[in-house]
């Protein structure tokens, strides 16, 4: 079974800002609301690094530990969804996300929070698949299309990469040897500490 | 008079707001079809069969390859 994941080159990443307006323009998002968006560390900077943030699709989502209605729910793919009817636009989930994803619409005659918005994997929501219903709130399906991400497959450098997680590392891995840098931008050096030869492994209490 | 002609479209524009809302029905979370049961439409990929899991993981598989450009233009080795 597929586990549909996105990963960002940062080696490649050049801001252009396509995904963003492909996922604008694919799900006819409204204004104020960014469901992906590139975020750019040491901005102006020579060797400044941009990735493509959205949500992250987590195995052990926070958003849906925390929501206080149960609205979201987890694809057999992996996708972390949630049901616009159920959602009462708390926006606790918002505080949860390590990664700003849930987005909050500001509409009706009193600039009212909306209910939560955010990447949807371009897997709709749970009306019918491709049914009118299922655009109006979530946009469209593409998985159920046997199509991926509009972001990714838009991406003109091929930075973003969606789908399967196991073959979108695959194809980041071989990148990375093949040109022989940009796993230390973001990945496990980072995140852990580059290993030392001879030293022990660390180990967390 | 002009006034008070304000102030009652305003009241009137206010009681009406709400009539734009759509009906929501207070139920529980609903259960979501499969992504191989396909969505109906001019859209949808072909070379998949609809309804056939494997067939779509192996549409979904072909399809990312396309983010691979070392399978359209082998890397020259190093």
């Amino acid at each position: 079974m597929a586990r549909m994941k996105f990963i960002c080159d940062a080696e490649r990443c050049i801001e252009c800002n396509g995904c963003v307006t492909a996922c604008k323009a694919e799900h006819d998002v409204p204004w104020g609301v960014n469901r992906r968006r590139v975020v750019t560390l040491n901005d102006g900077v020579p060797g400044e690094k941009s990735i493509s943030v959205a949500c992250m699709h987590c195995s052990d989502a926070p958003c849906m530990a925390v929501c206080p209605v149960d609205c979201f729910y987890r694809t057999a793919e992996g996708v972390v969804l949630h049901d616009k009817d159920v959602c009462i636009g708390c926006g606790y989930c918002s505080y949860a996300c390590p990664f700003g994803a849930p987005q909050f619409p500001s509409n009706g005659t009193f600039g009212l929070r909306g209910k939560m918005d955010k990447c949807t994997f371009c897997a709709g929501g749970p009306e019918a698949n491709g049914s009118a219903a299922e655009n109006e709130k979530y946009g469209r399906n593409r998985l159920s299309e046997g199509k991926l991400p509009a972001c990714a497959e838009m991406c003109s450098t091929k930075a973003l990469l969606g789908g399967d997680g196991d073959v979108v590392a695959d194809i980041f891995r071989t990148r990375v040897l093949t040109r022989g840098k940009g796993s230390e931008v973001w990945g496990w050096g980072t995140a852990y500490g580059k290993p030392v030869a001879g030293a022990a492994p660390k180990v967390t209490k | 008079m002009r006034a008070s002609t304000m102030a009652a479209l305003i009241v009137v524009a206010a009681l009406a707001a709400a009539c734009g809302e759509k009906p929501q029905t207070a139920s529980g979370r609903k259960a979501d079809a499969q992504a191989w049961d396909a969505a109906k439409g001019a859209y949808v990929a072909q070379g998949w069969k609809a309804g056939d899991q494997a067939s779509w993981e192996e549409q979904i598989h072909n399809r990312a390859q396309n983010q691979n450009e070392y399978t359209r233009a082998p890397a020259t080795g190093k």
